[in-house]
């Protein structure tokens, strides 16, 4: 069970919370403007990051409010929560996990 | 339709509803242990959603009918006869007893809707949204620990504060009123469930202690 920090009520249990995917995904400028496989990696397509990942989150039993966090898919280390809207936190602590050979993220 | 002459307005629907907790009156009687803990629904609350900025000139319109509005989670508002839940930084639930419902000559949704007037926010009637349990005694306490994470603790739950929060795995919204007694808020389809689960947990205190 992973406590969480909501920004509003503080620390809660994770079964209060709902999981809302990789955060920062921009909406594309010009959606008309698209091609199918450009769409589907839109809507679809996310990293599997190993290691520190933004995430979105949203306290569904408490505030109903969202928020974001930098999780470490290892560990489960909670590394920063902040507001939506705003952009991600540099960590000065190094993820836990070094890449392995020839990863890109 | 046989009852339809029987139905003249809506103080004539009052006499036929039924509170969602209504079939376990009997049950919760039963199952109270007077001095230990003791269980009971309290129906028909007027209730109304308030979602409203609470630092905009609307919020305060509205913080002026309720008396006031929470400012942050745990806190609870009003006066000692109307509630003011804090659900979300623009989410409030504000409760009265029954005769403040505007069907019954109150007129708590009607001001809070003249408040709102033209701004944006919303303020709508969820007096049948959820039903309330009240549970008190030295026990009550007890009987929540066994499905709730929260630290219900004194030092940390005190008395006037409201979290919304899980109980027996479902949405509440749990209100400390006194020292030993607790107001529950559950939807009104998890009542059921919620008055069973309730009685299930208090049931142990019936005997006596095992030391
Ligand atoms: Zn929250």
């Amino acid at each position: 069970m992973l406590l969480i920090s909501c920004p509003n009520c503080g620390s809660r249990d994770e079964t209060e919370f709902h999981y809302g995917g990789q955060a920062h995904v921009p909406y594309p400028e010009n959606p008309a403007g698209l091609n199918d496989r450009e769409w589907a990696e839109f809507l679809f397509y996310r990293d599997n990051t190993k290691g520190a990942f933004a995430e979105r989150w949203l306290h569904s039993t408490g505030c109903r409010q969202w928020f974001n966090m930098l999780r470490d898919t290892v560990t489960y280390d909670i590394q920063a929560i902040y507001p939506m809207g705003t952009p991600r936190p540099a960590t000065a602590a190094a993820t836990s996990v070094i890449a392995p050979e020839g990863a890109t993220k | 339709m046989a009852n339809t002459a029987a139905i003249n307005g809506i103080n004539g629907l009052r006499d036929i509803r039924r509170s969602p907790a209504s079939h376990l009156a009997a049950a919760l009687e039963a199952g109270s242990i007077q001095g230990t803990v003791v269980l009971k629904e309290g129906p028909f609350q007027t209730m109304a959603g308030v979602r409203v900025d609470p630092r905009s000139e609307e919020g305060a319109r509205i913080a002026a009918v309720a008396r006031s509005l929470p400012a942050r989670c745990g806190d609870v508002g009003g006066t000692d006869r109307v509630t003011v839940l804090w659900l979300g930084p623009s989410e409030f639930l504000v409760v009265a007893p029954e005769e403040a419902h505007d069907s019954l000559g109150g007129d708590l949704i009607g001001s809070l809707v003249a408040a709102l007037g033209e701004a944006p926010g919303q303020v709508v009637d969820l007096s049948a949204n959820r039903t309330t349990f009240e549970l008190s005694g030295p026990r009550a306490r007890a009987a929540l620990e066994k499905g709730c994470a929260l630290d219900l603790h004194p030092r940390s739950f005190t008395v006037g504060t409201a979290l919304s929060t899980e109980i027996g795995n479902i949405p509440v919204v749990l209100q400390k009123t006194g020292e030993e007694s607790f107001r529950l808020f559950p939807r009104a389809s998890f009542a059921d469930f919620l008055g069973r689960w309730l009685l299930d947990a208090v049931r142990e205190f019936a005997s006596p202690e095992v030391p």
